[in-house]
């Protein structure tokens, strides 16, 4: 064996070594957070209020409340995104207006979320006087999320083949008739792919609600779109940070419940994923 | 204005209040470049190994714990870093609280490497196989190929990889605000509290009278992150470009 061979053994030795420091942590870290739950996750944890200021009791209300702002923010993004895309797709001229659209989707998905919070704060909540609610919490996190729903969408209708829309127009169609019928359909996986993605990462997101929507305590679900609402991640910050004495299982049973969440949904888009690629017949 | 900038006191609420921003500031780079020395060097290693030399089989497995730590949301990350990682660090080290800057920066390395070792591995992969089968040609090791060859060819999209990671450090918030120890004072070492720019907004800002002094300070706080998150979207932006080309 001569010498750059041992280089070699060397060198994959270390790599894969370094691989190794940071596979090991994942893992302990899962491993950490089921062992703990596992005895305190039961019927009662997941369907019932929190009682005596959060130390017994369930988390039934902040499952509630991610919930509906997830389902608020999809509302909210998926129109409003798929719709630009388009427009930037199949429409937009290769102008200065364009290039400054396309450059601030690109940074628009750098921002810091405390910024998101910070910016619909000010504007859901004070100037347009919605309050903490659910209505500016689903809103400030469609916000965060429009630049991963647009690139996504961007992506899937460009990954579609110029010949659907040269044949359809060919044809007779009309441009919007071509992206509706011929453009669109198939654009959807990718499109589904990726809002998924990106409402899981609204989902575990705690900065963007903690002034637009969060409930410190709020045992009730809520009842209009202007209530209150307790959500999982922030729930999880109040009670490792914010109550003296709170049981630890409690702690990681939250934390458990969060993380399922936040996998299930990443799971949701990896099968939508596999799914429609065995259809696809181009 | 220069008070702002300069100032090396943040007290908001004493009389007169104080906002000089320098302790924040200081506590979200040394915050920063500590995560920055531990992430970068294990981040490109890591995509060094899933891309050139991990077998297939494997690859897939590593592929998917990466994207399982990038879906972990940042506030479970500081739980664990409260009920875990501070409590170790201040044992080992003999701290006197492990709510420190260093429990900080480990926990945002950690966060910033799935985006360094996704990005990097995807430039490393679309390194051109010509070049590859031209170094082997004459007679190059994998290893010299990769490190003389294909990494220098992968740069650019390594670089901006590493850039998008420190943006994310740098605009991380509930981690820093778990486990940093939320003291705004000019820090001494990493291994003391210390408050960086988000978690200051995050924790004064429920609590400010809106159009005080306080809540333009915070918006002002909230603009000197942006801009900095700006510059560093940018030159990754430029930089992704470049290596598309």
């Amino acid at each position: 064996m001569n010498a750059a061979k041992i280089h070699q053994k060397i060198a994959f030795f270390i790599l894969g070594l370094v691989t190794l420091i940071v596979v090991i942590p994942i893992l302990m870290i899962i491993f950490y957070i089921v062992k703990n739950s596992i005895g305190a996750i039961n019927w009662e944890f997941i369907t019932q209020a929190p009682r005596n200021g959060m130390r017994e009791g369930g988390i039934f209300p902040a499952i509630v409340g991610t919930i509906v702002l997830v389902v608020g923010t999809m509302l909210f993004s998926l129109p409003l995104s798929v719709l630009s895309a388009i427009y930037l797709v199949e429409y937009a001229k290769d102008n200065f207006f364009t290039r400054l659209i396309k450059l601030s989707v690109v940074n628009l998905s750098g921002i810091p979320s405390i910024i998101y919070g910070l910016f619909g704060f000010t504007l859901f909540v004070l100037f347009l006087k919605l309050g903490t609610s659910i209505l500016a919490g689903s809103l400030t996190l469609a916000i965060m999320s429009l630049p991963v729903i647009i690139t996504a969408t961007k992506e899937a209708l460009e990954s579609v083949p110029l010949s659907f829309r040269e044949i359809s127009l060919s044809l007779g169609a009309t441009k919007w008739q071509t992206v509706r019928y011929c453009v669109l359909p198939y654009a959807i996986p990718g499109i589904l792919t990726g809002t998924v993605l990106s409402l899981s990462r609204a989902a575990g997101e705690t900065a963007p609600i903690l002034f637009t929507v969060a409930a410190f305590y709020l045992p009730r679900l809520p009842r209009t779109v202007f209530d209150q609402v307790m959500a999982l991640p922030y729930h999880l910050y109040v009670i490792s940070t914010q109550v003296p004495n709170m049981p630890m299982k409690l702690s990681f049973a939250t934390c458990f419940v969060l993380i399922a969440l936040v996998f299930l949904m990443n799971l949701v888009s990896v099968i939508l994923r596999a799914h429609f690629r065995k259809k696809k017949i181009w | 204005m220069g008070e702002f900038l300069f100032g090396r006191n943040w007290l908001p609420i004493s009389e007169p209040p104080k906002f000089g921003i320098v302790p924040l500031v200081l506590g979200s780079i040394y915050v920063t470049v500590g995560a920055i020395v531990i992430c970068v060097p294990v981040g490109v290693a890591a995509a060094m190994f899933i891309a050139e030399v991990a077998p297939n089989s494997l690859k897939h497995i590593l592929k998917s714990l990466v994207e399982i730590l990038a879906s972990i949301p940042s506030v479970v990350l500081g739980f664990i870093g409260i009920v875990w990682l501070s409590p170790f660090l201040k044992n080992t080290f003999e701290l006197p609280t492990g709510m420190c800057g260093l429990t900080g920066s480990l926990l945002l390395a950690f966060m910033a490497l799935p985006t360094i070792i996704s990005i990097s591995e995807d430039a490393l992969v679309s390194v051109p196989r010509t070049y590859k089968e031209a170094a082997f040609g004459l007679g190059a090791t994998r290893w010299q190929t990769l490190w003389r060859i294909v990494l220098p060819s992968a740069l650019s999209g390594i670089i901006a990889g590493v850039m998008l990671g420190i943006g994310r450090v740098i605009g991380e918030t509930m981690v820093v605000m778990m486990v940093t120890g939320n003291s705004p004072v000019v820090p001494k070492s990493i291994l003391r509290p210390l408050r960086t720019l988000t978690a200051t907004i995050a924790g004064e800002m429920g609590e400010t009278v809106s159009g005080s002094e306080h809540y333009f300070a915070l918006f002002a706080v909230g603009l000197v992150l942006f801009i900095i998150t700006f510059i560093i979207n940018f030159i990754a932006d430029s930089f992704l470009r470049r290596a598309k080309k």
